[in-house]
C-alpha cells in the first residue's frame, strides 16, 4: 500500500462528530481490540492514514504516520541497523505505529531502555473538535510547551487521533546473548536485582516459574564478559525465544483462564495469589494467569506499589484498568474535557467514567 | 489569565501568619529582595510576600487560601533557573520549598531515591554513591539547583543522549494542586494506571501543582569513563564528525562542541590545554564496562580522524579526562570574563543545520554588533549561544534580547525548538507564539484549566495568551522585520 495523507478525511469525520456529538470507534490494525474495555461508537479507519515521512539515521528520529504498518517502521529501521528500543509487541501482523503508542506497550527490553513513552519526540494530532494540532517534534531535547506528546502515549485514542509521531530511535546493539539459569522466584529476584545494582549490560530478563532467562546486549567484549559473571547456559534460540515472549506466543499465554498485567515495585516478594507467574523487567512486570477474584489480585499488586490490569480474558465490560483514587478520577475527567469536551473519541475504553 | 491587583493583603498576611510561624512568613522588602529573581537577572520583581513552610499541611493550607482568596502563587526551589520560570508575581505569594530539603529514603534494590523538592541534584548523586548508584541528569547548576526545580523545567545536562531528561529519570511525585488537593502520581513500579500524568506535571514549570515530594530512578555508576579531545579547523567538519560517531552505532555519554570564541574564553580561564587555534573541538565521553569502553574509544578515534580532525586526544588517566571537561564546565564563566555581561540561549535543532544555524548566528552577530561564544550539546542538538553584552550601556540589553529572540526563532525554523532544557518561564513567552499556533497554545490552555481553573499557578508564565501574541506580531511586523515570512502567524 502507498503512503496516503489522509488527515484531511479524518478531519472532516471528527468535526462532523463533533457537531453531532456522535462517538467515534478509532481503529487501526485492528491488532490491539483486545485492550481495555469495550468501546462503542462509529468506526473511525486511521490505517490508511501511513507513511513513513521522515527518517533521519543520523538523527536517531524517525517520523511517521499513525497508519503504518509497525512492521514497515521497524524493517526501514533495521536497514539502517537501528531499532525501536522499547521493542513494542506487535500482537498481529497489522500492528500500525499509532495503536503501539496509544496502547504504549513495551516489551522485554523496557526496564533497560525504556518505554514507548520514552520514545517520543512529538506527535501531531486532531483533538475532539476536529483541530489538528503538533506538539513536540523531531529533537532530544525540547522543553516547549507542556508535554502532549507523552500524555497521548497509553491515553488509548481517548484524548485524540495521532496523525503522526516522531520517536527516538537508538543503534542495534552489536551483540547479543541469552543465557538460561534453573532458579526459583525468589532467587532469581534477589539474583536480578544484583545484577542491576551493577553496570552490566543486561537488555531483558524472564522467569517463567522455574528458569531464569537473561539477555545481554552490547559490544562484544561487553556481553561476553558479564557472560561469564552472569553464568548460567547459552540458549540457542534465544532471538527466537524473545520474540516469542514479546508476542505472548509461548505456552504461557495459551491459558484460557483470565492473563493479568501487575506492574510491581522490582524487589516486591511473589505475590500470595492463585495461578500460573511468569515474571519480565526484573521483576517489575509480572503477568498471573489466574482465576482469582480481581479485588483480590488488585489489592494485592496495590500492596505490593503497582497495579493491576486485566489484559486478556475476563469481564471486559467491567473494570480492565486499575480504579483510580476520586482526585485523580477527577483530573482524568478534567482533562478528557479539555481534549474532547463532547466525549466523542473511544468512550469508556479506558475508564467507564469517560 | 493575568491577575488583577485586587488582593486585600492584609487579610492574606493575617490568614499566613495564623497558618506558618512568624519567621516562616516575610513581607519586608528587605526579607523580599533575595526572592526578586532568579538564574536569569534581567527581570526583576519583588512578591507581595514570601512564605517558607516546612510541613506538607502548611503548604496545603497557603494553597487553600490562596485559592480561597485568589491569590497567585509561584513556587520556587534554589532559584537557578535560566528562565525567569520562578520570576515573583508583583499580587501574589512566592511560595519557597527550600526548607523541603530532606533526603527520606535511599532504596539500593529498587535504585530509587525519594527525596524533598528542595534537595539539591548533585545531593542525591551523593547519598546514593556507598550503594554504586548515581542519579543521572547532571543541570550544569546541578552543585545548587534542587530536584523540584528540575522536574518542574524538566532539566537535562550534558549526559542526556545516552541517559535521558528528567522525565526519563523519576517514577513517582507527590503533588499538591490549587485547591489543596495531594495526588500521587506514578508509583513504585515502571508504569502507572491512566494518563501519563508524570510526563505532563513534568516540565510543567509551576504551572499545574506543586511538587512535594520526588521518587527518582537511580543508576549503577559505570565501571569507567573515558574522554577523547578532537580539534578540527571547520566547524562543519566538526558537526559531520557528530553525525558519523552516531551513524557508527555508538550513543556517547556526552557529545560537546564549543566554537573558537568559547575555545579561547575557557582556555585562558582554566587552561584545559585546549588548541587555541582550533575552530571548534569535540569533547566526546563514552562510558560502560571496561571492555565496551575500549573497543568504542578505538572505533571513536578512527571515526573522529576520518572525519578531519586536526587533533584528537585521549584522556591518559581521570584526572586529565577531568581537565578535558573542565573547560567545558567552565565555559559560561569563562566566557562571562569576556564582558560584563552574557546572555544564554537554549535553541534545540536537528544538527544536520549546524553550520547553516552557526552561519547566521555569526551574521546577526555582526548586524547587531553583539559577539556571541556557542557551546553545544552536540549529540542532542541542543545550543547554547552566549550572547556578550553591558547591561550599563543603554539599549544593549534591548539588543541582546531582540538577537536572542531571533536566533530562537531561527531555530523554529530550521526544524528546532526555543527551548532544550531551560524552560520558556518568562523570557521565551514571545517566542511561544512562534513556536505554536493558536489552536495548539488553546489547548494548552485547557489543559492548565484542568487542574488550575483560575490560573493562579505560575500566572503570565510559560504559555502566552493569545492576545500576547496578537501584540507580539502586530510589534514585529510594524517594525517591518518580520524574522520569518514563511511562518504562519496570528
Amino acid at each position: 500500500m502507498s503512503d496516503v495523507d489522509a488527515s484531511p478525511a479524518l478531519q472532516a469525520r471528527i468535526q462532523a462528530a463533533y457537531r453531532e456529538a456522535a462517538p467515534l470507534c478509532i481503529r487501526g490494525g485492528d491488532s490491539k481490540t483486545f485492550y481495555g474495555r469495550e468501546s462503542s461508537g462509529d468506526a473511525l479507519d486511521v490505517s490508511d492514514h501511513r507513511g513513513i515521512t521522515h527518517y533521519e539515521p543520523t538523527e536517531l528520529v524517525i517520523t511517521a504516520r499513525a497508519g503504518t504498518p509497525l512492521r514497515t517502521v521497524e524493517q526501514t529501521l533495521q536497514e539502517h541497523g537501528q531499532m525501536l528500543a522499547f521493542e513494542p509487541p506487535h500482537f498481529g501482523d497489522s500492528a500500525t505505529l499509532g495503536g503501539t503508542i496509544a496502547c504504549n506497550l513495551s516489551g522485554p527490553r523496557r526496564a533497560s531502555a525504556g518505554a514507548a513513552r520514552d520514545f517520543v519526540l512529538g506527535c501531531r494530532i486532531i483533538n475532539g473538535k476536529g483541530e489538528i494540532l503538533s506538539f513536540g517534534g523531531e529533537v532530544m531535547k525540547n522543553v516547549a510547551g507542556y508535554d502532549v506528546s507523552r500524555l497521548m502515549c497509553g491515553a488509548l485514542g481517548t484524548l485524540g487521533v495521532l496523525l503522526e509521531v516522531s520517536l527516538k530511535v537508538l543503534p542495534q546493539p552489536e551483540a547479543e546473548t541469552t543465557l538460561s539459569l534453573q532458579v526459583g522466584d525468589r532467587q532469581a529476584l534477589a539474583r536480578l536485582h544484583e545484577w542491576a545494582q551493577q553496570p552490566l549490560p543486561v537488555s531483558a530478563s524472564c522467569h517463567d516459574g522455574s528458569n531464569l532467562h537473561v539477555r545481554l546486549s552490547g559490544t562484544q567484549g561487553a556481553v561476553s564478559a558479564a557472560r561469564k559473571l552472569i553464568g548460567g547456559d547459552e540458549m540457542a534460540d534465544g532471538v527466537r525465544f524473545w520474540q516469542r515472549l514479546r508476542e505472548q506466543q509461548s505456552g504461557f499465554f495459551a491459558a484460557p483462564q483470565s492473563l493479568w498485567r501487575l506492574s510491581l515495585a522490582s524487589d516486591a516478594a511473589p505475590l500470595p495469589l492463585e495461578g500460573k507467574w511468569l515474571y519480565e523487567w526484573g521483576g517489575a512486570l509480572r503477568w498471573l494467569v489466574s482465576t482469582a477474584a480481581p479485588a483480590s489480585i488488585r489489592a494485592a499488586a496495590e500492596a505490593a506499589g503497582g497495579h493491576a490490569v486485566l489484559f486478556r480474558g475476563g469481564d471486559h465490560a467491567g473494570a480492565v484498568f486499575h480504579p483510580l483514587p476520586d482526585a485523580l478520577m477527577s483530573i482524568h475527567k478534567k482533562l478528557k474535557q479539555a481534549f474532547d469536551p463532547k466525549a466523542i473519541f473511544n468512550p469508556g475504553r479506558m475508564y467507564p467514567e469517560f | 489569565m493575568e491577575q488583577a491587583a485586587g488582593v486585600d493583603t492584609s487579610a492574606l498576611l493575617r490568614q499566613l501568619r495564623a497558618q506558618l510561624p512568624a519567621e516562616a512568613v516575610l513581607d519586608q522588602p528587605e526579607d523580599l529582595h533575595p526572592f526578586e529573581c532568579d538564574g536569569l537577572s534581567a527581570y526583576r520583581e519583588l512578591p507581595l510576600v514570601a512564605v517558607l513552610p516546612d510541613t506538607l499541611e502548611q503548604v496545603r493550607e497557603i494553597l487553600r487560601l490562596c485559592h480561597r482568596l485568589q491569590v497567585p502563587v509561584v513556587a520556587r526551589g534554589a532559584g537557578t533557573g535560566l528562565s525567569g520560570g520562578a520570576l515573583p508575581h508583583r499580587h501574589g505569594v512566592l511560595l519557597s520549598l527550600a526548607k523541603f530539603n530532606a533526603i527520606l529514603d535511599i532504596d539500593p534494590r529498587r535504585r530509587t531515591a525519594r527525596v524533598q523538592p528542595g534537595v539539591r541534584n548533585l545531593a542525591i548523586s551523593q547519598a546514593a554513591a556507598p550503594y554504586g548508584l548515581y542519579y543521572a541528569p547532571d543541570p550544569s547548576s546541578q552543585i545548587a539547583c534542587t530536584i523540584g526545580g528540575n522536574v518542574a523545567e524538566n532539566s537535562g545536562g550534558v549526559h542526556c543522549l545516552k541517559y535521558g531528561l528528567t522525565v526519563h529519570n523519576i517514577q513517582q511525585l507527590n503533588v499538591i494542586t490549587i485547591d489543596g488537593e495531594l495526588l500521587t502520581i506514578g508509583g513504585s513500579g515502571l508504569d502507572a494506571p491512566g494518563y501519563d500524568l508524570l510526563a505532563l506535571l513534568t516540565g510543567s514549570e509551576g504551572m499545574l501543582a506543586v511538587i512535594v515530594e520526588v521518587t527518582v530512578k537511580l543508576l549503577p555508576a559505570p565501571e569507567r569513563a573515558q574522554v577523547l579531545l578532537a580539534a578540527f579547523d571547520d566547524v562543519v567538519k566538526a558537526g559531520q564528525a557528530v553525525g558519523n560517531i552516531i551513524s557508527a552505532g555508538i550513543i556517547p555519554a556526552g557529545l560537546e562542541m564549543m566554537d573558537r570564541l568559547a575555545i579561547r574564553a575557557a582556555e585562558d580561564f582554566v587552561h584545559a590545554g585546549y588548541p587555541r587555534d582550533a575552530e571548534a573541538i569535540l569533547l566526546c565521553e563514552v562510558d560502560g564496562t571496561n571492555e565496551e569502553v575500549s573497543e568504542h574509544i578505538l572505533r571513536v578515534r578512527g571515526i573522529l580522524h576520518d572525519s578531519g580532525a586536526s587533533e584528537v586526544r585521549t584522556a591518559r588517566n581521570d584526572a586529565e579526562r577531568l581537565t578535558f571537561w573542565k573547560g567545558r564546565k567552565a565555559a559560561f564563566p569563562a566566557v562571562g570574563r569576556l564582558s560584563p555581561d552574557y546572555y544564554c540561549m537554549d535553541g534545540t535543532i536537528p544538527r544536520k543545520h549546524l553550520p547553516q544555524v552557526l552561519k547566521t548566528i555569526a551574521e546577526l552577530s555582526v548586524e547587531y554588533e553583539l559577539p556571541v561564544a556557542n557551546v553545544f550539546h552536540a549529540g542532542d542538538g541542543n545550543l547554547h549561544p552566549l550572547i556578550l553584552y553591558d547591561a550599563n550601556k543603554p539599549g544593549e540589553l534591548e539588543r541582546t534580547e531582540a538577537f536572542g529572540g531571533r536566533i530562537l526563532e531561527l531555530c523554529v525554523e530550521v526544524g528546532g525548538t526555543i527551548t532544550g532544557e531551560h524552560g520558556v518561564g518568562m523570557e521565551k513567552i514571545d517566542q511561544m507564539c512562534v513556536q505554536f499556533e493558536a489552536l495548539e497554545l488553546q489547548q494548552f490552555h485547557a489543559i492548565k484549566a484542568a487542574f488550575d481553573s483560575h490560573g493562579l499557578l505560575n500566572p503570565g508564565k510559560a504559555v502566552p495568551t493569545l492576545h500576547r501574541c496578537a501584540e507580539f506580531g502586530a510589534m514585529h511586523v510594524h517594525k517591518g522585520e518580520l524574522p520569518s515570512p514563511q511562518l504562519e502567524r496570528f
